[in-house]
């Protein structure tokens, strides 16, 4: 597969609460700010096709996908949904240019929670109807399971995940698209209440407003638009068993499969030769189960030598994750890329996004990103 | 859009159904399981030989699920595999086979599983309760509109300006019930005249209740694979050799609605890139989404096979019929077969499949068929997608 360019990125909102726009106007911002980023696009002539990543009940509305094409001008044009994380649609975009329907890609995700008034019930919705969906009543109770497993497993302690909560709230002050970042002490973490074992409210990340867009461009595009295109070397998703009893708890399989397909089509040999990673983090435990699965030994004690933090050798999540920026639903995967291509674009010479659809799911994306 | 035709050669080799029912007592997980089963053994593959899997499914509140994906991933052999879902409203279908072709075009798999499920019976009191949340939430929800409105909008729209009569539009549902008698996985096939259908209950004038396709439960399965992977395990693939979608914008109320000019946009884009530069004369049989029986003539005309107008007049001298020039909807279409909706669109491409394969049984058209053309539709009457095969 030839490499795909990045050429433009543009975002709006990531704030718990934007009340001034509906989830179509902050569409068109982001829309109208990656296609100046690209050079000054015209989308109804430069583009050749738009996706849009988005779920019908995060939406409130039935097929969700009838408001996708006309605030990011998609309008009469190959327009689709995929119903996934937005590292999903971009693997849809590379194959969309690969396949030689398109050359220019328009990849959207958005989120707007802050019109959901029943987050939980929603939650609630996506188990299993026969066997999970009363079982479970605190969907965090899941994280628990899987965060307590993946430690016995590991020996990766409570400091650790405080660890993880300081790193992270701490880095997300380095930008502007974190309203949850923080200067905290490891103390500040482990004195907060359980809420489920073993995690307190500050090892969560709290949903938040965003919308997303990210162009693509083929090889031989791409540098019309931008000098500097960031390339996207390998792609893999992935999904471990979709029903929670059949599931591999305490460990990222979807991540590791999802790690494989993108390293082998980048021909990355490990993930230690990357520049940076940006990781999910919706739970602290998260963070160092993905790093795992990406092929990272011995998280912790990397963890614990300050392998992990921002300035170091490898830094993960340097932009503060999703633990600082809160996590916009589907555009989350869509939100770590975006840091990951203001990373290379400060310097950076390569990096790896991995992403997860979040609980009770148990998909993931990995991109192998290079400047 | 381009068509750079850099492409990689797909081909299906194989396909699966359950019938469509009212009702299944099965979940969706397990209707998917079935029509994947039946669509890996006419491929003589294994699940182990599957790279990708692709989902389609309509909206989620039909089956009742968040995530509905991730779900049905399970009973689509989605696990520890490559598998996103795709939508396009009631486009799905198609656009679930159009996804699988370039998942294998793109060079990213070699062997994808395409399965498209919907069980709407379990929508209560009825699934058109659903579609009331497809609206506009600000300018259209408070209105409480029915979805049958405004397709009744659009059929009297495409009446008037066409000087169509309803006795006109009342043979396609002939036509289709009776295609649909002969086909095992119909749940409404039969014998009808136009009489019973202006006789049936008006539901939203003039929209009656034989004009519109029934509520039904199902799955459909197909296998595409790269062009050098189908040859090791089939004599017969059917190359799928032009593939295109559109949405128009969402505010259908400002848009003419006699014509799908999204559709048309659609058709020409699949038709550039299979090469077909005269639709009505390289198109030897056809399966256009039907979920009224208007919707088949203007569907006709979007996809180039007639012009503006002049599907009901081909139609009354026979052109679309079973051993007419175009066959259309020899399936029986939603009509006859019944319309889980993403289920229904992959039916269409299943159809056309089966037909070029020369194993549609009772369904094969009477003529040597080459080419053939399948379509679904969907959204606010803003989206459409098409995919050319051949054989």
């Amino acid at each position: 597969m030839e490499s795909v360019g990045i050429v433009g990125v543009g975002w709006y909102g990531f704030s718990p609460h934007v009340h001034d726009l509906s989830f179509r106007e902050m569409m068109f911002e982001a829309s109208q700010r990656a296609y100046y980023d690209a050079g000054g696009i015209n989308p109804r002539e430069q583009v050749d096709a738009f996706i849009s990543c988005q779920e019908d009940f995060w939406e409130g509305i039935s097929i969700s996908d009838e408001f996708a094409p006309d605030p990011i001008g998609g309008a009469m044009r190959p327009t689709m949904t995929v119903a996934g994380d937005g590292l999903q649609g971009i693997a849809h975009g590379i194959m969309l240019i690969n396949s030689g329907v398109a050359d220019v890609v328009a990849v959207e995700s958005h989120a707007k929670p802050s019109d959901i008034l029943t987050f939980s019930k929603i939650m609630e919705l996506a188990m299993d109807p026969t066997y999970i969906r009363r079982s479970v009543v605190n969907y965090h109770f899941i994280a628990g399971l899987d965060a307590t497993k993946f430690m016995s497993r590991t020996g990766i302690t409570r400091e650790d995940l405080a660890e993880v909560v300081v790193k992270n709230r701490s880095a997300g002050l380095k930008t502007d698209r974190a309203p949850f970042s923080a200067l905290l002490d490891k103390e500040d973490v482990l004195s907060q209440e359980v809420l489920v074992h073993p995690l307190t409210a500050l090892d969560i990340a709290r949903p938040v407003d965003g919308a997303i867009v990210v162009v693509l461009a083929s090889e031989s595009y791409a540098r019309k638009f931008n000098d500097t295109p960031i390339w996207i070397n390998g792609i893999g998703f992935a999904t471990d068993n979709s029903n929670l009893e059949l599931a591999s708890l305490g460990e990222a399989k979807y991540v590791r499969i999802s790690a494989q397909n993108a390293y082998s089509m980048a021909r990355l040999e490990s993930p230690l030769k990357v520049s940076g990673i940006f990781v999910d983090d919706r739970y602290s435990y998260k963070e160092l189960m993905h790093l795992e699965a990406l092929g990272i030994k011995e998280v912790a004690d990397k963890l614990r030598e300050g392998y992990f933090h921002r300035g170091s050798y490898l830094p993960v999540n340097p932009k503060g994750g999703h633990l600082a920026k809160g996590f916009p639903l589907e555009a989350s995967g869509l939100s770590l890329l975006v840091d990951a291509v203001e990373f290379l674009r400060e310097g950076g010479e390569s990096a790896i996004v991995a992403s997860w659809r979040g609980i009770p799911t148990f998909t993931g994306g990995v991109v192998v990103v290079r400047r | 859009m381009r068509v750079n035709l850099k492409y990689r050669k797909v081909a299906a080799i194989g396909a699966g159904m359950t019938p469509f029912r009212r009702r299944f007592l099965e979940t969706p997980q397990e209707l998917a399981w079935e029509a994947s089963r039946k669509a890996l053994e006419e491929a003589n593959l294994e699940l182990k030989d599957i790279d990708c899997v692709v989902i389609g499914s309509a909206p989620d509140a039909f089956d009742g699920v968040h995530m509905k994906g991730e779900y049905l991933a399970h009973g689509s052999g989605g696990t520890g595999r490559p598998v996103s879902r795709v939508f396009v409203g009631g486009a799905t279908g198609v656009m679930t086979a159009i996804s699988a072709w370039y998942h294998v075009a793109s060079g990213m798999c070699k062997k994808v599983l395409a399965v498209a499920e919907e069980k709407m019976s379990p929508g209560r009191p009825h699934p058109q309760a659903v579609f009331r949340y497809i609206w506009d939430p600000i300018t259209e929800k408070p209105l409480n509109p029915n979805l049958i409105w405004i397709f009744a909008m659009e059929m009297h729209r495409y009446m008037h300006v066409n000087n169509v009569s309803k006795e006109e539009i009342a043979l396609v549902s002939v036509k289709n019930k009776r295609n649909a008698s002969v086909n095992p996985y119909a749940q409404l096939g039969g014998e009808i005249t136009v009489d019973d259908v202006l006789r049936s209950e008006v539901l939203v004038w003039p929209v009656q209740l034989l004009d519109v396709s029934p509520v039904s439960d199902g799955a459909a399965a197909m296998v595409m694979v790269d062009g050098d992977v189908a040859r090791r395990y089939t004599d017969t693939p059917v190359w799928i050799e032009g593939v295109g979608w559109t949405l128009d914008n969402t505010t259908w109320p400002n848009r003419e609605l006699a014509y799908p000019r999204y559709l048309e946009n659609a058709a020409r884009m699949a038709y550039k890139m299979a090469g077909v530069e005269r639709p009505q004369k390289e198109v030897d049989v056809v399966e256009p989404y039907d979920p009224f029986d208007y919707k088949e003539l203007h569907h006709l005309e979007g996809l180039l096979l007639a012009r503006k107008g002049e599907a009901p007049a081909l139609l009354k001298e026979g052109f679309f019929d079973k051993d007419g020039d175009i066959p259309s909807s020899p399936s029986g279409g939603l009509l006859g077969v019944g319309n889980p909706i993403a289920a229904a669109g992959l039916m269409k491409v299943i159809s056309i499949y089966w037909q070029l394969k020369g194993t549609a049984d009772k369904m094969q058209v009477k003529r040597p068929v080459h080419t053939g053309v399948a379509q679904a539709w969907g959204d606010l009457m803003q989206a459409s997608t098409v995919i050319v095969m051949r054989n």
